[in-house]
């Protein structure tokens, strides 16, 4: 164990350096935000705790992407975890807060047990705990072990990621931190996870079979579409940006899980490219779900709730927040020219340069995988269609709703420094990619000086021979230049007067806020046409006064979340039952216990003569 | 510059010519159902009456509902734009491949789903979110047939559409594909109804019910725009034709033609659908759009095996 400390201790390799850019970028902001967050919600004594903790989270995240030594990392990992724990009940008041922070810290502990598991098997081959090291004792280890190390990892990671079906920790811890702290979890700490896939899988371990890529990419369209189904169920608005956290996790695992697929039946470029579309919208859903977590910060601030069926009519109110989610919204649904945009047009250009280059079957399978990209993705515009329409327009749905204002001048800075970002990201795309080539590069190992993609100033072109270009700026210049042109139309031109009127209500005179549609009729269409998977049952009763008077009637309709009832219920009952058995040979009689320890002594006296 | 020209020709002639194809369809429509029908010139009446009238802005919308019909107008623009119509290689294709296509629309649809729940009426939510729900099941089968055409001409490039001028089985099927998703995105029987505004049934209406004057005039081009964008699709992939021959006039009239002929028969065969198949319910639109996924996969697998 002297080795621990032998040889470099941090690594500051362009990959390392990319995650500590993702990680800073969103921690900034978030950390400006929270000024304005915490005043009025909590007392001085947590506010001071909030930031020791805030810190404390930032520094362990950053030791995690640059330490290049698996105990060390193991160490700071497990820090992150706990910090982040500590976050997560942090009001810990509510019961809600508790139980979040309950499965999280179990589900992450059994994620660190893989990837302790996964470290020892291949401390066994380096006889070192660094990664170079590994990295070296890698090429000689049987493909058998490879195959176990990465299966460890896998789980390990994907824990930590939120990959379905490991994802059930993900929608209760990240709502019930503070907002600030949802940002940075959602934006950057499952990040993380993708982090030590790519270092330990594709980095250090290697590619072994195509099944790894494979496997990967199956997960990934598994976790896509889970996320995106279940985001649009949910109410409450944290909870429906942390489901929508398992989706775009997915959509960075395309990128990655092709990667490997690339890696593996040896087309090298292809798996830069693929890559870099996964790190791409690995730092794009950093910067808009940070953003997004941020402004629904903003609205629960505001209101005191977050379910979106009693807000309405906070573009009013709040016309900075809104306008911020609004664009957060647009670049989730991979709207141009926004950044959203850019990075799953890449991977759907990944996966259609995968089909043109392998053979087989595979080809069909690459195929039907970025049509599920697809369909997420236009279920993601469903979505946040819903998020934003019932949470900001029409009229306010409750009291919570009419009394919001604009929010603090500090929560505004962190808000659009990060929708600043969003157009940036959108737009200097070229240069961006340029960038991400390196580090793709460097995780592969590859030089990425002879890429066969061609980039130039303004375009880019992820084909050589027969060129395909996407170009935000040019498109941001059609689409201003024509919303121009149909401005100035619409202004001039013997422009009648416009009225404002009520709404129009069938000549019913009395529209209110209970006549709008509301969140869940939103989203019933999908629930119907995702019964399969979502097993939606209605939960009626009536209150009666007398057999003829039925006073009052309620009705609920839920879906069922079927990993929950159909793997962790079982297996927690499992649990439970054996803990219940383990009971009974612990009755807390004395006179047992000695007996206990009278057998146990005979037992080694018998073992240490016989052995 | 040239490209700029030709990019520009291109809009004005989509702005121009793409209510004509309304008019006809609905002509057509109520002569095979033994009416008279009205002029095919209707759409433009249509559009200088909303044109040149007064709106009415319900007092509950913000400005995202004022903002829409410009942004829808925009974005359908853009990917007029983007196709190449006389030239084998689009105008504008540094912009954006055949992919964008998909994420144009998706912006114009994005603002006229949030501004039908602006105004906070029942109607409006109803269409949103019926729109939001129709459309993500269309991007997947969009996407196969994108895939499936890309396939065959080699790159997702926006002129790959035009530059297969062979007809193969997979171009069939992913015509018939790409049909099924033309009714849906058109609003067409038996997807949505045009023609009536019952709130159990209206998709696209009930999404513009709000709308009056100069702004349902915008959003009425857009829709128009979109199906000629989406007509003009199926019949380069069905009917390929290859760039005029400047031989003789002749030759050259006969090209114009064709070219407007085939938009014509594309035109029919949505009448002939119109009239004869009922509108299903919505739920049952999901096997509808699945049964023009699945068409897309075997367009794909088509293309794979070069056939």
């Amino acid at each position: 164990m002297m080795n621990i400390f032998h040889k470099q201790f941090f690594l500051f390799d362009p990959l390392s350096l990319f995650f500590l850019l993702v990680i800073f970028i969103i921690s900034l902001p978030s950390a400006v935000y929270s000024f304005g967050y915490l005043k009025g919600e909590y007392s001085s004594a947590k506010i001071t705790l909030t930031w020791f903790l805030l810190s404390a989270f930032v520094l362990s995240m950053a030791f995690v992407v640059t330490v290049g030594n698996c105990l060390v990392f193991l160490v700071f990992w497990e820090i992150m975890s706990l910090v982040s724990y500590f976050l997560v009940v942090f009001d810990s008041t509510h019961e809600k807060s508790i139980k979040a922070g309950m499965i999280y810290i179990v589900m992450t502990h059994i994620g660190t047990a893989f990837l302790i598991a996964a470290f020892l098997v291949m401390y066994k081959y380096a006889n070192s705990f660094d990664f170079f090291a590994i990295k070296n004792a890698c090429q000689v280890m049987p493909a058998q072990t490879k195959n176990i190390v990465f299966l460890l990892l896998l789980i390990g990671f994907g824990t930590k990621a939120g990959i379905v079906p490991l994802h059930i920790w993900l929608p209760y811890a990240h709502p019930q931190a503070p907002s600030h702290i949802s940002s940075i979890m959602s934006g950057v700490m499952i990040k993380t996870a993708i982090y030590g896939i790519i270092r330990f899988v594709i980095f250090i371990l290697g590619i072994n079979s195509s099944w790894w890529g494979v496997l990967v990419l199956i997960l990934a369209v598994i976790t896509c579409l889970v996320g995106i189904i279940y985001s649009l169920m949910e109410r409450d608005i944290k909870r429906l940006l942390a489901y929508s956290s398992v989706e775009n996790i997915g959509i960075v695992l395309l990128g990655v899980g092709l990667a490997m697929f690339f890696i593996s039946v040896n087309l090298p470029y292809l798996a830069v490219f693929s890559l870099i579309a996964g790190l791409y919208h690995l730092i794009n859903h950093a910067i808009f779900k940070g953003l997004l977590f941020l402004c629904a910060g903003s609205v629960y601030k505001a209101t005191g709730t977050r379910d979106i069926e009693k807000l309405g009519g906070l573009i009013k109110k709040m016309p900075q927040t809104s306008a911020y989610f609004l664009l957060g919204a647009m670049a989730i649904s991979a709207l141009p020219p926004l950044n959203g945009f850019v990075s799953e047009w890449l991977t759907l250009q990944a996966f259609f340069l995968g089909v043109f280059n392998v053979t087989g079957g595979t080809r069909l399978f690459l195929g039907i995988c970025a049509a599920m990209l697809a369909l997420t993705s236009g279920l993601a515009a469903a979505c946040f269609v819903r998020a934003f329409g019932i949470t900001f327009l029409g009229k306010p749905r409750s009291h919570y709703a009419e009394g919001a204002k604009e929010v603090a001048l500090s929560m505004k800075i962190g808000m659009s420094f990060l929708s600043f970002l969003i157009i940036i990201f959108g737009l200097a795309a070229v240069k961006i990619m340029k960038l991400l080539a390196k580090v793709a590069g460097g995780a592969i190992g590859l030089d990425t000086g002879a890429m066969s993609f061609s980039l130039n100033s303004f375009v880019l072109s992820p084909q050589a021979g027969k060129d395909i270009y996407l170009s935000t700026p040019l498109l941001l210049l059609m689409l201003t230049l024509l919303g121009t042109a149909g401005f100035c139309i619409y202004m001039l031109f013997g422009r009648k007067r416009v009225i404002t009127y009520r709404t129009w209500d069938c000549g019913y005179y009395k529209l209110d806020s209970r006549n709008e549609y509301t969140a869940t009729a939103f989203s019933k269409p999908f629930r119907i046409a995702f019964s399969f998977f979502l097993m939606p049952y209605r939960r009626t009763q009536k209150i009666r006064e007398s057999f003829y008077h039925v006073k009052s009637f309620t009705y609920e309709t839920h879906t069922t979340l079927i990993f929950k009832k159909y793997i962790y219920d079982p297996a927690i009952a499992l649990v439970f039952r054996l803990a219940g058995s383990m009971k009974r040979i612990q009755p807390g009689s004395i006179h047992l216990y000695l007996g206990y320890i009278f057998v146990t002594l005979l037992l080694l006296i018998i073992f240490m003569h016989r052995f | 510059m040239i490209k700029i020209m030709i990019a520009i020709l291109q809009l004005v002639l989509f702005i121009a010519a793409a209510p004509i194809l309304s008019g006809l369809i609905s002509k057509i429509k109520n002569n095979i159902r033994l009416r008279k029908g009205q002029s095919i010139l209707q759409p433009y009446y249509n559009l200088a009456k909303l044109f040149f009238k007064g709106e009415v802005v319900s007092e509950t919308a913000s400005w995202i509902f004022r903002v829409t019909p410009i942004v829808v107008l925009s974005s359908t623009l853009t990917a007029a734009a983007l196709i190449p119509v006389f030239i084998s290689s689009s105008p504008m294709h540094q912009a954006g491949d055949f992919l964008v296509l998909v994420f144009i629309f998706a912006l114009g649809r994005f603002f006229m789903a949030l501004s039908a729940l602006d105004t906070g009426s029942f109607f409006g939510g109803m269409g949103s979110s019926r729109e939001m729900f129709i459309s993500s099941l269309v991007e997947p089968a969009l996407c196969m047939v994108i895939f499936s055409i890309s396939l065959q001409f080699g790159s997702t490039d926006i002129s790959a559409f035009n530059g297969i001028y062979a007809v193969s089985v997979s171009s069939i099927v992913a015509a018939i594909a790409l049909f099924l998703i033309t009714i849906a995105e058109t609003s067409r029987i038996p997807v949505d109804n045009q023609e009536t505004h019952l709130e159990l049934t209206m998709i696209h209406e009930a999404m513009v019910l709000e709308y009056s004057g100069r702004s349902l005039a915008f959003i009425e081009m857009a829709s128009y725009i979109k199906q000629m964008i989406f007509f003009f699709l199926i019949a380069q992939i069905v009917f390929p034709i290859a760039l005029p021959v400047f031989n003789s006039l002749i030759q050259l009239a006969s090209w114009i033609l064709w070219y407007l002929a085939r938009i014509i028969i594309i035109a029919i065969s949505v009448v002939l659908v119109e009239v004869s198949v009922a509108k299903m319910r919505l739920f049952r639109v999901a096997d509808f759009l699945g049964f023009a996924f699945v068409l897309g996969i075997i367009a794909v697998i088509c293309a794979m095996l070069g056939v």
